[in-house]
């Protein structure tokens, strides 16, 4: 069992509020991603989990039990750093040991686990090296290593393939996911990166400013964001936003559009614009286009497009797939 | 561009790094070959180098009129002892300073090293009287108390760079993996910190050996390490240079042996951090 519920939780450092009263519910088994841009308070919210820092308010409920006052290696939690932190002086298997060992485990039973452990990963053959002899991708794999050994209630992920180039990245994003579907534990994983978030979550948590501001799967969050500040941080390229009243849609402050929902009209058709600069991928083309009061716009469309900077263009929206902002940012539900 | 190198300038760098070296070295040559020179011939002039007559009559001469292994004793077991007992501070200090810091902590910092700036010789005769009324004058506990006091600011702060190396994230790991403090710092922290607990422990080993203002002027002879053997023959009517450096020299042969096994354990600890 692995289930996690925040109740109200703060964290403030002096004057300073990092977390603001977040409220999240994250069921057993499920694989959470925790996104938004740097400083947005991620990581404090994955150490308050984890135990590392200590909450000003609030309560953290680890299958129903409060655990605010339970020091980390008691939350039955595991957690992958993004330096890894491997013990450089210990081999990899003295790395993954280590927590049993602390945990008073007898040593045949260690022993059995981490052969375990080992084979999982494809680490057995690297067991009595030390860290500095393996490569960045086999250090993450013996980080991941010692937090399966303890059969944790769930695992913590902080950004744990930044260190790793992009190909190595990919690979390890897939073995991530197949390794905790496999084992069916409760993963919270902090990234940046949005692909991430998207690829791997069953469900994301966006956080901006110390606040969570959407909390739904990753579909969820592309097709229906609760406001601009979701909407334009899922997607890439970005969401485009006009205002609502140039765009001829009065009561409207701020009216969304992804660039692969526009598409290329005929003369007269949509809104007209000039091509300032086009990105021709080979599968899809990118326009940025100037849309006079609009303002600069992006399109993304299927294929190849013969258009060139200083072309003109109609750009018509997809009816089916506008959003819709108040003034204050929040999608007006129709 | 790489700097060019030429045989003439590796040439004369040599020369002069050997020139610098032997410069530094000679008067510790001087003293051993002065250890093995009758009295007569220490203050001949010209001096003789090295066609003299040589002896060994001053080394039997010194061990017969003071007990050498005495003194060594007395210097092993307080500058042991005083080593040990400020790196059994130090390292909690040390660690609390460098992993869980509060505002205050640059000032603690300064302030103890601020002590190493007094003259010691400020504080000689209240030391003396505490000493005094606590019966610790010429006792080894009291020399072990003073100069692991007096080092204490130096040992600290070393480790406290080193730890400040060590990061955070593995302490954080072992925490996750369920390491109590008490074990962080024995399975994690000090293996980890091995390289500088040894150059801080060596380091303040010598330091401890040399000193010769407290141990002088609180110890006569029960406690007296090999500083006061040495001062013992350094007398006011005529000076027995070749007594003197068959004392020194066997005062500081112990030190100069145990900084050859480890120079390279010492420059690595001085150096430690300067580079990543």
């Amino acid at each position: 069992m692995g289930q996690i519920t925040l109740q109200r939780v703060r964290k403030s450092f002096g004057p300073v509020s990092i977390i603001k009263d977040a409220n999240l519910d994250i069921e057993d088994g499920s694989f959470v991603v925790f996104v938004g841009p740097s400083g947005c308070g991620k990581t404090t919210l994955l150490r308050l989990i984890a135990g590392l820092e200590d909450v000003t308010g609030g309560q953290i409920l680890i299958d129903g039990r409060n655990v605010v006052d339970v020091p980390p290696a008691k939350r039955g939690l595991s957690m992958v750093f993004q330096s890894y932190a491997l013990y450089p002086h210990m081999s990899v298997r003295g790395n993954i040991a280590f927590g049993l060992k602390m945990a008073g485990l007898p040593r045949p039973e260690i022993h059995r686990k981490v052969e375990a452990a080992a084979a999982t990963l494809n680490l057995t053959p690297y067991l009595d090296r030390k860290p500095r002899e393996l490569s960045g991708g086999q250090r993450q794999r013996v980080a991941i290593g010692r937090a399966i050994v303890r059969e944790p209630k769930a695992f913590l992920f902080d950004e744990p393939l930044s260190n790793l180039d992009a190909a190595l990245r990919v690979q390890m994003r897939l073995e991530v996911t197949k390794l905790q579907k496999q084992l069916g534990t409760t993963a919270v994983y902090v990234t940046h990166d949005q692909v991430e978030a998207m690829t791997m979550a069953d469900k994301i948590v966006v956080l901006n400013a110390g606040s969570i501001e959407q909390y739904g799967s990753p579909i969820e969050l592309y097709e229906r964001p609760a406001n601009l500040f979701v909407a334009g941080f899922i997607g890439s390229p970005k969401m485009n936003f006009v205002s609502g009243a140039a765009a001829g849609e009065p009561g409207v402050a701020t009216l969304g559009v992804r660039p692969e929902h526009l598409k290329i009209g005929k003369e007269g058709e949509g809104w007209p614009g000039t091509v300032s600069v086009a990105e021709h991928l080979g599968s899809d083309t990118f326009l940025y286009v100037d849309a006079g009061k609009l303002g600069m716009l992006t399109a993304r469309c299927i294929g190849e497009f013969s258009l060139k900077a200083g072309d003109r263009v109609w750009l018509v929206p997809d009816p089916a797939r506008l959003h819709r902002f108040d003034k204050d940012g929040e999608v007006i539900r129709r | 561009m790489a700097r060019k190198v030429t045989a003439r300038r590796v040439w004369v760098s040599t020369a002069a790094a050997w020139l610098f070296g032997f410069l530094i070295f000679l008067p510790i040559l001087w003293m051993v070959l002065t250890s093995f020179k009758t009295e007569l011939e220490a203050f001949a002039m010209p001096p003789t180098f090295l066609f003299f007559h040589w002896t060994t009559e001053n080394y039997a001469t010194v061990q017969g009129r003071s007990d050498y292994l005495h003194h060594a004793l007395n210097s092993i077991m307080v500058a042991g002892g005083s080593t040990l007992i400020a790196l059994l501070i130090a390292i909690p200090a040390a660690w609390s300073m460098a992993f869980a810091p509060t505002k205050r902590t640059k000032d603690v910092l300064l302030w103890m090293l601020s002590t190493k700036m007094m003259p010691p010789v400020g504080v000689l005769v209240p030391i003396y009287l505490i000493y005094r009324d606590f019966g610790l004058l010429d006792t080894r506990a009291g020399l072990v108390l003073i100069l692991c006091l007096g080092n204490l600011p130096i040992v600290i702060w070393m480790l406290f760079t080193y730890f400040k190396e060590i990061p955070k994230d593995i302490l954080e790991a072992a925490r996750m993996d369920g390491a109590t403090i008490g074990r962080e710092l024995i399975y994690v922290l000090t293996p980890m910190a091995v390289p500088g607990l040894a150059s801080t422990l060596l380091l303040n080993f010598i330091l401890a050996w040399n000193e010769a203002f407290w141990t002088l002027n609180l110890s006569t002879l029960d406690a007296a390490p090999l500083t006061v053997f040495i001062a013992s023959y350094s007398s006011p009517e005529g000076l027995f240079w070749a007594k003197l450096s068959a004392a020194s020299t066997l005062a500081i042969a112990p030190i100069i042996i145990l900084g050859w096994f480890t120079q390279r354990q010492l420059v690595r600890g001085l150096t430690f951090g300067a580079v990543k």
